[in-house]
């Protein structure tokens, strides 16, 4: 068959760029030779007609599931064949077979086979960790019920041990102890790794983790005890079979418990673990790829409005000229170029977590975890920041593209729908907020009292006693250089510092008047989380500054700091109080800074294809009809529409039933 | 029984919640006759939605269909009648599920555009139901732009009729309601050509189905457009012309017409055309955004009662997720919003009742203040609530993500109407044109409407408050919003002058300046929204009760504001530094106040528990049962999934052999 033309005004937005995309590209991969290899993983993927099927919006939630768990096993075994081991290569081709979506086996690959490796002993990994491998053990990771989500301590399950038999009897007591939530229990799973309040000798001991049978093999019946089941529709997600799990003095053996670090000896004796610090690891490794989740999800939501806005055209700017590209309105811009300044932001931040998090993880084997706290606290309030921004921006952009946005035919609500959940799972954004305040708080206080602190707080070194004086931050006003990131880098971090010391303020105020430590936490919590944000804010703009002198590439160099300027100079326009009130920008420089945001917006127009062409996404990945990289819009929306589920036959059959007795009767 | 977590709540409301809604709906009369009208909707089992969220598109379309039909016989029955006090009521009663409301619009557009010829030969057969209509205005390529449709009707003299035709794809109708599977007729907006002339877009009522076997008609195209984010029940569709030809009657002449010899001839005034558009957008107001809004202010702050999460207080049993101050700070100012824009519902009808009279005495002066108005509200209101909705289904946690809390499909269906009925940024850029036309000429000593009176007297000033309680005075919250609003428009039409004389095109100057000009006329709307508040608290006097806790909410919805948008209320230094700070203490301190009357507050809107389809939002607030039995009745749990024999199976028995 043949090619379809690409759309004219598409093709004139790529030949203008001034830069070349593949080199942002491979800045955006970690180089020329990973941008290779993910290309050819990805034609693995595209190549291969086992991953070929009807499009997703036209099946139904049952028919999803299936699909989705067709795809996974064929990935399983592929994996293998391909011989894909590498973490960030298994990454790419699970991403490309399900294009970005969950699927039922997430959580055995990603969270069951790690915890057996990172929690088990030699002996439990020998009994479950090659059936798990080789799935006749599929399993989940049951942590969140009902009843209690992100604080985990109240959580009710109870795993009660026996020392007569040498068995745990697992109990959910109460309604709303029953596991709910979990990907791939309603359905997929015959394992699960339950977390229960471990009783032993009578007393509680907190929550482990146990491996528990759920269902038959062989029959995949839930086994005597268990009750399984899927929990329902849900705002997307609709591959993924999430669960609810009833357990009724549920029986498993003594070696079910995973006892790598605390221990249940065979009388009920209670061995504590070393450190409760380590599993910290994984929650900062888990909200690190949220960071860079955020910065893909936002990235394929701007790909396709931008293109989209670039084909569509509109109304007149001009009296008597053809109708523009909505691209060329100001709004339009307006919405969608802070947007793509964000999506770079958070694709450098997610890139800098993820490497901080490797080279802490080797301080960590070796015994230090003295960084550890700090990227703890700093991976929850970028998760929480990141997660909450990205969210609002796919929504952004799929308004942007108007009535037709709102068409699953446009990809973004399907984008929306599997992103939006990662603002509450992991972790709520409210309370990873309050974590890292908490952090900031603890900061603020050592310094209070003399210490110097290290690290992305180190700012608040500078706000000793007579520094802090309104008179002396407004003195600085004059200095911020509006045109230069690292001059910006400092009105954050003024901005940050003052809210950090506002709210710690506040919250001695509290105190102070005699309320008890957490009256008075949640009384200044609102201020609490917006020194948070401010935090977070300041961090990712001095990350984003900070790789533009990484940059060799004098035209991709040039771009990028376009972007960069944006995303500093638009958050202070979104933030003028924070910056007025702290007396860091004077009212002058505010109108100046409103200016020159409508300066970047012009000056990034001409390239705003070229850099959305860059997230180098495939169209199948993409899933969007008005994001097609050839622009061919139209032909192709007409195209989906006729294989909807409700053209099947041209009459419909609600006209037999309904309209023509109605008819008939009148 | 009522979970006591909810139970007592509502023993210390500091209001009787009746009173309040029978406030809300306006009299004792009209809360009885709501009630009535829900309950008779509700016991009948044809428009049941218990099963709602586990139908597909075809499924729910279909039901949409069947309750359509039901509910012609069940107005009969009951004797309501589309002019009757109960008709507004039933739209809230099927909470919008249901087909055929493109129907109600094809019926209004030849009441209005027809002649009384037309509207003698077509509404009868309509309301009847022997035809079934749409309207078909939007195209693949043109939205709110009108004149870019591309549709086009040819009149050919010889055989009086107009050739309509789809010359390209672009052109294509696409996301009428109603015409993807069922509508017979439409009304079809095109470019109208006499002797290659074009006259721009007019309407004209095409058949597309056959009345007979509803199979489609000789030159027709029509189909639905695929699955969307929600409205499953409507079948939006797409139609393409081709050579269908229409008699000269067909095209709806109340305002134009083409003579038998081609001559063109206009008549009465095309602003009248606006005031269809102005109707539709006040209407939407209040049954597709406030019901929604109210709705999942409910759900969300009864839920956050019933749930318990982590301890405020070492020792004590955890706390109710709306005793941290995050939550209330998430949901009351939702919940002042939707009291704030119940409100200004009321103020939008006075304004179009009062215009309404003055048309029909054929004066349209005042048609171009509600025509900005209708639009700047339009587009602040489904913008606020759109994100208030958003705001309620995450404070609900993990739950909230559920299709059984209700809140994703209220989530899904109110973002359409930021779109439908004319896109909001070109709204407020409407109300912007009119804002800036009006300020020069109040500036010019020239009379404007009362309402912007005020954006001439914008002087240099200071907000006179000493202490975070003199926030509390509407007085002076409603200033410092009228200067603000005041100086947003005065400084962008300095800048558009600014800018047309350093040479900048007309045009061009606009489009550079349509980010303020959008952010004035929000700035505009929200000014009248609190004033009218104030206002409205002002008058309860009557009513001691209630009037006190409506002082609160205006107050937050007030503070919430310049809380929320600091920096224009600093800018110019009318609010200083430390006011701000008096204005977030005074801010932080009322919703401690309000979270009292936070449950009596929702249970005011008076929604029924069959309404609100939530198994979080019940009025029983017994969640988790419900939410355990409501999983059960899933497709997924009752039959087993063909995936286990066909996929899992094989995975879990021989992948042995094939790893």
């Amino acid at each position: 068959a043949a090619m379809m033309v690409m759309n004219a005004d598409l093709r004139r937005e790529r030949a203008a760029a001034t830069f070349q995309p593949e080199l942002l590209t491979h800045i955006l991969d970690g180089g020329a030779e990973r941008t290779r290899r993910r290309k050819e993983i990805e034609a693995l993927v595209i190549n291969d007609p086992d991953f070929q099927h009807e499009d997703l919006n036209f099946l139904s939630r049952s028919q999803r599931y299936e699909q989705a768990i067709r795809k996974s096993s064929l990935m399983v075994m592929k994996l293998r064949e391909h011989g894909i081991a590498d973490p960030d290569e298994i990454y790419w081709f699970k991403s490309f077979i399900h294009r970005g979506r969950p699927e039922p086996l997430d959580l055995h690959l990603g969270m069951f086979l790690p915890t057996l490796l990172t929690q088990a002993t030699p002996e439990q990994q020998d009994r479950f960790f090659m059936p798990a491998w080789n799935l006749e053990i599929i399993g989940t990771y049951a942590q969140t019920e009902m009843g209690h989500g992100t604080h985990l301590r109240g959580l009710e399950t109870t795993a009660t041990y026996d020392p007569a038999t040498q068995e745990f009897i697992l109990n959910s007591p109460t309604v709303t102890s029953i596991k709910w939530w979990p990907g791939g229990l309603g359905k997929t799973s015959n394992h699960a790794i339950v977390l229960a309040q471990l009783y032993t000798q009578g007393q509680c001991k907190g929550l482990h983790a146990f491996i528990v049978p759920i269902r038959q093999l062989g029959t995949h019946e839930p086994l005597p005890g268990i009750t399984v089941g899927d929990i329902g529709p849900k705002f997307g997600y609709d591959e993924m079979d999430n669960g609810y799990l009833k357990m009724d003095n549920f029986r498993i053996p003594r070696e079910n418990m995973l006892m790598k670090y605390a221990q249940v000896e065979p009388d009920g004796t209670y061995v504590k673990p070393l450190s409760d610090k380590l599993t910290y690891g994984t929650m900062v490794f888990i909200r690190s790829l949220i960071v860079g989740d955020s910065a893909r999800s936002l990235s394929r939501a701007c790909t396709i409005a931008i293109r989209y806005s670039a084909v569509r055209h509109q109304s007149e700017l001009k009296p008597g000229e053809p109708e523009p590209q909505i691209l060329d309105y100001q709004t339009q811009q307006y919405k969608l170029f802070p947007l793509l300044a964000t999506a770079y932001a958070f694709h450098f931040v997610g890139a800098y977590i993820k490497n901080t998090y490797h080279r802490i993880s080797g301080d960590i084997n070796e015994g230090d975890l003295s960084e550890l706290p700090e990227l703890h606290a700093l991976t929850a309030g970028l998760k929480a920041f990141t997660s909450w921004t990205a969210n609002a921006g796919i929504e952004e952009c799929r308004m942007a593209c108007g009535g037709h946005g709102y068409s699953r035919c446009s990809g973004i609500p399907d984008i929306y729908v599997t992103f939006t959940p990662s603002c509450t799972y992991e972790g709520e954004n409210t309370v990873m907020m309050l974590q890292t305040a908490r952090f900031l708080v603890k900061s603020y206080t050592q310094v209070s009292s003399g210490q110097q602190v290290t690290g992305m707080v180190s700012y608040l070194n500078d706000l000793s006693g007579q520094r802090i004086q309104p008179q002396h931050v407004a003195a600085r006003a004059v200095t911020v250089r509006l045109n230069d990131p690292i001059s910006l880098v400092e009105a954050y971090k003024a901005r940050a510092a003052r809210l950090v010391e506002a709210a710690a303020k506040n919250l001695q105020a509290e105190l102070n008047h005699r309320k008890s430590k957490e009256d008075a936490w949640n009384r200044t919590s609102v201020d609490l989380v917006r020194a948070s944000e401010a935090h977070c804010h300041y961090v990712v703009v001095k990350l984003f500054t900070a790789k533009l002198s990484e940059i060799s590439n004098a035209a991709v160099r040039a771009v990028l700091t376009e972007l960069c300027l944006l995303y500093a100079l638009y958050g202070i326009s979104k933030n003028t109080g924070d910056f007025l009130q702290a007396g860091i920008l004077t009212d002058a420089q505010i109108t100046q800074v409103n200016h020159h945001v409508k300066e970047l917006l012009a000056a990034i127009r001409p390239n705003a294809v070229a850099l959305v062409d860059s997230f180098d996404f495939h169209d199948v990945h993409l899933g969007s009809v008005l994001g097609r990289y050839d622009g061919n819009v139209y032909e192709n929306m007409f195209e989906w529409a006729k294989k909807s589920p409700l053209n099947k036959t041209e009459v419909h059959e609600s006209f037999h039933k309904h309209l023509k007795p109605m008819q008939a009767k009148l | 029984s009522v979970n006591p977590d909810l139970a007592s709540e509502r023993q210390t409301a500091s209001f009787s919640v009746e009173k309040l809604t029978v406030w809300l709906d306006g009299g004792e009369e009209h809360t009885q006759k709501r009630r009535a009208v829900v309950e008779a909707i509700e016991r009948d089992p044809v428009f049941s939605r218990e099963n709602q969220y586990f139908q597909s598109q075809n499924e729910r379309y279909e039901a949409a269909v069947r309750k359509a039909v039901h509910l012609q016989k069940k107005m009969h029955e009951m004797g309501w009648t589309e002019s009757g006090p109960e008709f507004k009521y039933i739209y809230r009663a099927v909470s919008g599920d249901i087909a055929f409301l493109l129907h109600r619009i094809f019926i209004r557009s030849i009441s209005v555009l027809g002649s009384d010829k037309q509207i003698a030969k077509w509404i009868p057969l309509a309301t009847q139901h022997k035809l079934i209509g749409s309207y078909a205005q939007t195209e693949l390529g043109h939205g709110t732009y009108l004149q870019g449709l591309e549709t086009t009707a040819v009149f050919d003299i010889t055989t009086q009729e107009f050739i309509l035709n789809t010359p390209k794809i672009s052109a294509m109708k696409w996301w009428p309601g109603d015409m993807g599977r069922s509508a017979t007729h439409t009304v079809v907006f095109a470019q109208l050509y006499i002797n290659g002339k074009c006259y721009g877009v007019h309407p004209f009522i095409v058949q597309i189905r056959s009345l007979r076997d509803h199979s489609l008609c000789p030159g027709i195209t029509a189909g639905d457009i695929g699955p969307k984010m929600n409205f499953e029940n409507v079948d939006n569709g797409y139609l393409m012309l081709q050579n269908v030809r229409v008699p000269r009657e067909n095209m709806l002449n109340k305002f134009c017409e083409v003579q038998p010899d081609g001559t063109y001839v206009r008549q009465g005034s095309q602003k009248i055309n606006y005031f269809t558009m102005t109707t539709v957008r006040i209407s939407l107001i209040s049954d597709e955004v406030i019901i929604p809004l109210m709705k999942a202010c409910t759900i969300a702050i009864r839920y956050s009662v019933v749930r318990r999460q982590s301890k405020l207080k070492p020792g004590e049993q955890e706390a109710k997720i709306l005793d941290y101050q995050t939550q209330q700070e998430k949901l009351l100012p939702q919940l002042a919003t939707a009291y704030a824009f119940h409100f200004i519902n009321d103020y939008l009808q006075e304004l179009f009742n009062r215009v309404y009279r003055e048309i029909r005495k054929k004066n349209f002066n005042t048609l171009p203040e509600l025509h900005a108005f209708s639009s700047g509200f339009k587009a602040m209101v489904t913008q606020y609530s759109t994100s208030a909705v958003q705001i309620c289904l995450q404070a609900c946690g993990g739950h909230g993500y559920s299709s059984l809390s209700g809140l994703p499909s209220l989530y899904t269906r109110i973002i359409a109407s930021c779109i439908y009925e004319g896109e909001n940024t070109i709204l407020l850029l409407q109300t912007a044109r009119f804002l800036i036309k009006c300020f020069r000429a109040a500036s010019a000593g020239q009379p404007v409407p009362p309402s912007v009176t005020y954006l001439a007297a914008v002087k240099p000033g200071k907000c006179p408050a000493k202490n975070k309680l003199e926030f509390l005075s509407p007085n002076i919250y409603t200033e410092a919003y009228q200067h603000m609003a005041a100086r947003l428009v005065s400084s962008t039409a300095a800048k558009l002058q600014d800018l047309i004389q350093s040479g900048v095109k007309k045009h061009d100057a606009w489009n550079q300046c349509t980010v303020q000009l959008a952010q004035a006329a929000k700035a505009h709307c929200h000014y009248i929204t609190v004033k009218n508040f104030a206002e409205t608290v002002e008058k309860l006097k009557t009513e001691a009760g209630i009037q006190k806790i409506m002082k609160h909410l205006c107050d937050l919805f007030a503070l919430h504001g310049i809380f929320s948008n600091a920096g224009v209320f600093l800018h110019d230094g009318y609010v200083s530094g430390a006011q701000m700070d008096m204005i977030t203490a005074s801010y932080l301190d009322l919703l401690a106040v309000i979270r009292k009357d936070a449950v009596p507050l929702v249970d005011a809107f008076d929604f029924t528990d069959k309404s609100l389809n939530s198994a979080l939002g019940s009025y029983d607030g017994q969640v988790y049962q419900r939410l355990y039995e409501w999983a059960q009745k899933s497709p997924s749990n009752k039959q087993m999934s063909p995936a286990y024999e066909r996929y899992l199976k094989p995975l879990l028995h021989n992948t042995q052999s094939k790893l």
